[in-house]
């Protein structure tokens, strides 16, 4: 559903060479996307105050690459459902979530 | 002439160690895959661990014979405690860069020891689905440590488990036993 999208964005950017949409503002949430080098997209919606969701985004590639990929039961494309990935994830949004509130 | 003083050339220079470091990534994707080939041709959790084990084995006949010629000095262990000692400490210290946690002797059986290690560096990515919760990607180590026990001359069948972290359970044969009593008792 997003990836048109995206595919749209990148076509009708004034800009040459544009990357897709990186940030979607509306009242209530913010989306915040990370296209990477491989076109794995990563997405996460916020509140629309909240800051260093960048630094969360890497965060997130690093652990997709680390408790995903290295993962032997995991298969491609489908629902991540591995418990290192999870326990880690966890903490890396409280961590975000600590930082994110507090330069409001 | 006056250039072939200054530069030793290559072939005066020792050996080298070279560098005994490789990638965590680059070793965490090919172990993923040797994981996920082993699942391709196995029915079952035992043999699954008996395939991983096997690709153990191989390395640990080469480690054996590396170990004693660098750190050893050419001399082989002869006793049980030795040689035991010598997988938790030379052995881990040259695979992980770190010693074993800990080496135990059960109170029941005096053939069996239990190498404990909190966290195998070969689990560190792996996360087992719920529904297939005994597989133990250790058996790797398992059949290193295995290897190297048999090739030293103390035959033994070695299995991990999941216990206090990653359990080694080394059983040795019973000709081990009395042979190790009867060098004692010299």
């Amino acid at each position: 559903m997003f990836y048109p999208l995206y595919a749209l964005a990148s076509q009708f950017s004034p800009e040459p060479k544009s990357s897709g949409i990186e940030v979607l503002e509306a009242d209530n949430f913010r989306m915040n996307c990370l296209q990477t080098l491989t076109g794995v997209k990563f997405m996460v919606i916020s509140d629309p105050k909240q800051s260093g969701i960048d630094g969360l985004l890497h965060r997130i590639y690093e652990l997709y690459a680390d408790f995903a990929l290295k993962n032997p039961f995991y298969s491609l494309e489908m629902p991540i459902r591995c418990e290192l990935f999870d326990e880690h994830m966890k903490s890396a949004l409280e961590h975000s979530e600590k930082l994110g509130i507090s330069n409001v | 002439m006056s250039s072939n003083k200054q530069r030793p050339s290559i072939l005066d220079k020792s050996l080298s160690r070279g560098k005994s470091e490789v990638s965590m990534t680059a070793y965490a994707l090919l172990f993923s895959e040797m994981v996920q080939y082993s699942h391709n041709r196995v029915q079952s959790v035992s043999d699954l661990h008996n395939k991983l084990s096997e690709l153990g084995e191989r390395v640990g006949v080469r480690m054996v014979e590396l170990l004693f010629v660098r750190e050893r000095n050419y001399k082989r262990e002869t006793k049980l405690l030795n040689v035991l000692l010598f997988v938790k400490g030379t052995l881990w210290k040259s695979l992980f860069n770190k010693e074993a946690d800990k080496l135990d002797r059960a109170t029941d059986d005096e053939r069996t020891f239990y190498l404990i290690e909190k966290e195998a560096l070969v689990n560190r990515f792996i996360s087992v689905p719920r529904d297939k919760s005994s597989i133990n990607c250790a058996a790797f180590m398992a059949g290193v440590i295995q290897a190297v026990l048999n090739c030293t001359g103390f035959p033994a069948k070695v299995t991990a488990l999941w216990h206090k972290g990653t359990t080694f359970m080394i059983k040795f044969d019973d000709a081990v036993l009395i042979r190790d009593k009867q060098l004692e008792g010299r």
